[in-house]
């Protein structure tokens, strides 16, 4: 009996070495494992064994049985791992296909522009306010210290709705309508439409886009305001990016400045981009000049400000290099996907 | 305003800075220069010759060969000029040399490069120029020859430059001038900067006086009737006037000025219009009536012709000078013809006066006649030029000899402004800046521009042509404009810190249009005004409301008059375009204000609404653009049902296929499939779909509250109902009767099917919902679901729906 028990092991060793497949694994587990297995019929000769055989014989066959079922396994996770892999092979797909893709829409390029300037300028605490586009005259010119018949009134081309109230021609009025709020430290940024009645045109636009600054807190100065920009032109146009502040003239502001940047194209060696010169200007600025503080009701005494405002507009068409203002407001699927 | 570099140099006479520096520096100091012009530099090697002899060509008819003396040489020279001759001093361009342009006046970037060769066989050595060649025209060097070599005087110097010789050696710059610098709309303005900038002495010109003799008063008596309008005027008399051309020095400045030698009367008004920014005229005095100016407002509808002949139609806001019958010119804006000087002039009068520069601005917008004296006269100038620049021009008269200046000067006048005081507080000055610098050194800088300091009294006392030095923050500016703007430290604002953010209508648009941006729809920019027309193109009926919109009373052209009062007309135009572009699937949306009159006129600012407006063709239907909608309410946190009522039909919308849509009852959007005609009207072959958003009705709804509800612990139960629905029952209303009848336990509805087709009886359709019900305390049981299926189906069979056997 043992040799009949040696050689059936040894048989299913062997079929099970020479399966190749999970199926014909089971097959074999049936045949020498199941319930009507060659194991199970060998046992019933146990009764013709004598008491001190049976439990040396039945070692025997846990003995066998495991070898077989441990042998089943192994080959059955190699069989599996073949046949894995055959499937693998055949699944490979060619991977310079294109891929598939979301279709998220796109920003206007004004607002990718104007999110970058509220991400750095909330950075320095500043808060993202409103005022309205269809403006009082007082709020937009004569609280900016623009009287009737100043000429910078005039040059500034404006669209009236009535003597009284008007398209404003800068975001600069919310300047006087946060400062009437009378919240003091203000640091805030107004983006904004205005209007100016430009003909349309390559680079003009009756309606275009300010982001106008204001803070006010005791003892600002123009160093301030200076840091303050350098900051902020560098943020935008990389650590590299040199300012040049230039005297200028606006009512609402004294000193007042222009900002240039170092041509963030080529450095400041001069290229077609910045015209040869170098330098390109992005910004006007300056002090809040004292009357203006006064007729909002803040004692320059105590309190000063700086105050800049920037073009969306030129920003826009600085940083992506796009040569034609008109097409900001064409809205062509294929230039806004660009963005 | 444009000024020569040689006009500048000479009243600075330290002042040796090469173009590029002065531009840099000017710019710096506050006087912006857009760009510079160099007049010789496509200019080389051009000197003055003289013909020695000429010969005729031995191969040619047309050609001649000189001998032309250059001074130090004798070169040989052909050429075809018909104007040459023996004796004659003319510009020569050396072989090596260039010219700006060719003899027919076209000009040639880098110029034409001149060599040595021969023509039809014989050596030339260089070119005889002609104006155009060197780069100007007879407009402005009336002396050059028409059509040939420019012949020079007799006494021009053989050998020397001709482009110094002809004043082309000169930078001409062009200043940009803000509006509160009138001073500096003048060489004298702009030479007084550059002094100041350079740290150079400012050699203002002497003038001499007219003196008190009242000869003058024999000749002309002027009366002002309008003061206000007219603060000062002042007038001169010329006698025994010999009208001839004026000097090359004078001509080669206002040649570089771009403005044209007339004759020496004409010319000296010109040059110091120029020199000293006062505007000046002269009027012949035998056309002056009764020896006598009047200066007075116009008559309503009185007629006028000016100078350049047209005929002008005046009011009473307008300021004239008369003579003693009749108005004469048109005041700091144009003369009259009647007045006119010409050439058989014996005795003159030359006005310098100042006008109310508002009022010279409103009249020349007015008659639609804008010169260069009305520019100067509208910024405000000051009155104490006035009689500096008429004293000018008669010194001028004298030392050219064009006549005999009358001794005395008429001088009508209000109260001159002197030097005004404005408080002097280095502290505060320092302080504004951000610098720390000594009183002594800010007095320097003001020094520099004539800005006196009285350290006794704390004052600085600006001089009358600084009308724009008020305050203590003008005389910082000056200050830190001479320091140098570079110089000043770059630091952060040291206050209290303060929370940077968006306001809350700004965060709820990110959200929305982060919202749009995953749902694919790309941003569009359109205008906020449109034309009138846009209401019948969208078929609003004539009494619709939104026609009531505001006026732009000078709008660029009819098509952007009216502020918009609904969003659809940009964003369907924009789809149109996108249409036209041949572009297949365009999804766009837009945020933007409309503008809803509270009143017509207006009399206060309007309720401006943020608009959120979709639009999309070729890519989803109305189910889409729905599915759009509720991302964005989702995305806003709004949590309130939503319902979509299909009743109030707007016009530009499919009848059959439009909603607005209600949060309980407020009306906060509205969407629809594009009406075809209107669709068509604006170039979409397509469907096209439209949603709106009105934001400040959406914003009560809107929450950025976030609360975890706790994952379902027990076991959700699954109904799923098929049912037989009449037809004009909405989907709408089935789901109202399973969330009201539904109780607490019905935790959501899903409609998963619905048919209408053969095996449904007509007027009816075949609907199916998934019903999912749960509790969050306790495994359902079956007659908790039993009932409230019972409920739902006692609400659905009031619709008249039946559950399908």
């Amino acid at each position: 009996m043992k040799e009949k028990l040696k050689e059936l092991r040894e048989r299913a060793i062997a079929q099970i070495e020479a399966a190749q497949d999970p199926e014909k694994l089971n097959e074999i587990r049936v045949a020498f494992l199941g319930k009507k297995g060659e194991l199970k019929n060998i046992m019933k000769g146990m009764k013709d064994l004598s008491p001190e055989e049976r439990p040396q014989f039945g070692q025997m066959v846990n003995d066998a049985r495991e070898a077989i079922e441990k042998r089943i396994e192994e080959v059955g996770r190699a069989a599996e791992k073949r046949l894995m892999e055959k499937r693998l092979a055949a699944e490979t797909i060619d991977v310079t296909l294109p891929g598939k893709r979301t279709q998220a829409g796109h920003l206007h390029p004004n607002s990718i522009a104007l999110r970058e300037l509220e991400k750095i300028f909330i950075g320095m605490g500043y808060e993202v306010v409103d005022g309205p586009e269809i403006e009082y005259d007082y709020y937009n010119f004569e609280a900016l210290n623009i009287p009737d018949n100043h000429p910078a009134k005039d040059e500034q081309d404006t669209f009236y709705i009535n003597d009284k109230i008007l398209l404003r021609t800068q975001t600069s009025s919310v300047q006087i309508r946060m400062m009437e709020q009378g919240h003091l430290p203000i640091r805030m940024i107004a983006p904004g439409r205005v209007f100016r009645s430009d003909e349309v045109d390559a680079t003009h636009s009756p309606s275009f886009h300010q982001v106008e600054g204001l803070v006010i807190d005791k003892g600002l100065t123009l160093a301030d305001l200076k840091g303050t920009l350098d900051t902020f032109a560098k943020e935008l146009f990389g650590e590299e990016t040199k300012v040049k502040f230039r005297p200028h003239h606006f009512p609402f502001t004294e000193p007042s400045a222009e900002m240039d940047v170092s041509c963030f194209k080529c450095g400041g060696k001069g290229c077609r981009f910045c015209k040869g010169e170098g330098w390109i200007e992005i910004l006007g600025c300056g002090m809040v000049h004292p009357h203006v503080l006064e007729m909002a009701g803040i004692d320059p005494k105590e309190y000063s400000g700086f105050a800049f405002g920037i073009g969306l507009e030129r920003i826009a068409l600085l940083k992506y290099e796009i040569d034609d203002m008109r097409l900001l407001y064409e809205n062509d699927i294929r230039f806004l996907k660009q963005f | 305003m444009v000024a020569s570099y040689k006009w500048i140099q000479s009243y600075v006479p330290g002042l040796d800075a090469d173009a590029e520096t002065f531009r840099n520096a000017m710019t710096l100091s506050g006087s912006k220069v857009e760009g510079f012009e160099k007049l010789d530099a496509d200019l080389d090697k051009i000197v003055i010759g003289q013909i020695k002899k000429i010969e005729k060509h031995p191969d040619a008819d047309k050609l001649v060969v000189c001998q032309v003396d250059i001074g130090d040489e004798v070169v040989q020279i052909v050429t075809g000029a018909t104007n040459v001759f023996e004796g004659a001093k003319l510009p020569v361009v050396l072989a090596g040399g260039r010219v700006a342009g060719s003899h027919d006046g076209t000009m040639v970037e880098g110029g034409i490069k001149i060599k040595k060769g021969k023509l039809r066989g014989v050596e030339s050595d260089g070119m005889m120029c002609s104006i155009e060649e060197l780069g100007s025209t007879r407009d402005y060097y009336p002396a050059a020859a028409e059509d040939g070599i420019y012949i020079l005087p007799e006494n021009a110097p053989i050998g020397e430059s001709a482009i110094t010789y002809l004043g082309r050696d000169d930078v001409v710059f062009e200043f940009e001038i803000t509006s509160n610098r009138v001073d500096c709309y003048s060489v004298l303005g702009i030479a007084r900067e550059a002094a100041a900038t350079f740290g150079k002495e400012f050699c203002m010109p002497q003038v001499k006086e007219a003196g008190d003799s009242r000869d003058v008063d024999q000749y002309i008596k002027v009366t002002v009737k309008d003061e206000e309008l007219c603060p000062r005027f002042t007038a001169r008399v010329v006698k025994n006037v010999k009208i001839a051309p004026s000097p090359a020095w004078m001509q080669h400045r206002l040649a570089s000025h771009g403005i044209r030698p007339i004759n020496n009367i004409v010319d000296i008004t010109n040059y110091v219009m120029e020199e000293f920014g006062q505007p000046m005229h002269a009027y012949d005095m035998d056309t002056i009536a009764g020896n006598e100016i009047v200066v007075r407002r116009a008559q309503e509808g009185e007629t006028f012709v000016t100078l350049d002949g047209q005929e002008r139609k005046l009011d009473e806001t307008m300021l004239m000078i008369c003579d003693g019958e009749k108005p004469i010119g048109l005041a700091g804006i144009m003369g009259g013809e009647n007045s006119m000087i010409t050439d058989d002039v014996h005795t003159m009068l030359f006005e310098a006066a100042c006008f109310n520069g508002t009022n010279v601005r409103l009249s020349s917008k007015k008659v639609g006649l804008r010169t260069d004296a009305s520019s100067k006269f509208e910024k405000g100038l000051d009155p104490n030029l006035a009689i500096e620049a008429i004293n000018r021009a008669c010194e001028l008269v004298e030392e050219l000899g064009c006549g005999e200046v009358v001794d005395g000067v008429v001088d009508v006048h209000t109260p001159l402004p002197g030097g005004h005081e404005i408080p002097f507080d280095p502290d505060g000055i320092n302080g504004l800046l951000g610098i720390d610098i000594s009183e002594e050194e800010m007095i320097e800088y003001l020094h520099r521009v004539e800005l006196e300091v009285d350290r006794e009294r704390r004052l600085v006392i600006a001089p009358s042509w600084r009308q724009d030095m008020l305050r203590e923050a003008d005389v910082a500016e000056e200050v830190a404009r001479f320091y140098g703007y570079d110089k000043i430290p770059m630091t952060l604002p040291s206050g209290e810190a303060t929370a940077g953010k968006l306001s809350y209508p700004r965060s709820v648009e990110r959200l929305v249009r982060e919202a749009a941006e995953i749902a694919g729809f790309s941003e569009a920019m359109t205008y906020s005004f449109e034309s009138p027309k846009v209401f019948d193109r969208l078929l609003l009926p004539a009494d619709s409301p939104l026609r009531e919109a505001i006026t732009i009373a000078n709008p660029l052209g009819e098509d952007y008059s009216i502020m918009r009062t609904i969003s659809l007309n940009g964003m369907l135009t924009s789809l149109g375009t996108n249409y036209s572009h041949r572009n297949k699937a365009v999804r766009l949306f837009e945020a933007a204000n409309i503008y809803i009159p509270k009143a017509l006129p207006l009399t206060e600012l309007p309720d401006e609404r943020m608009q959120i407006t979709f639009g999309m063709y070729g890519c989803g239907d109305f189910f889409n653009m729905k599915g759009v909608l509720e991302d964005v309410f989702t995305r806003c946190g709004v949590k309130n049902r939503r319902t979509y009522d299909p009743t109030e039909k707007k016009p530009f919308f499919h009848p059959g296929r439009q909603a607005d849509v209600f949060v309980g009852d407020q009306k906060v959007a509205y969407l629809g499939e594009v009406h075809p005609l209107v669709a068509q009207d604006y170039g979409i072959k397509t469907r096209a779909y439209i949603a709106v958003i009105d934001l400040p009705a959406l914003m009560p709804f809107v929450t950025f509250d976030k609360k975890y509800a706790g994952l379902a612990k027990f076991p959700a139960v699954n109904r799923d109902l098929s049912m037989v629905v009449p037809k004009e029952v909405s989907a709408g209303q089935i789901e109202t009767v399973f969330l009201q009848r539904g109780g607490k336990i019905l935790e959501s509805i899903e409609l998963f099917d619905i048919y209408e087709g053969e095996q449904i009886e007509a007027g009816f359709k075949s609907m199916a919902y998934k019903l999912v019900f749960r509790a969050p305390d306790r495994t359902l049981e079956e007659n908790d679901i039993t009932a409230a299926l019972k409920k739902i189906m006692n609400g659905l069979e009031g619709l008249g729906i039946e559950l399908r056997s």
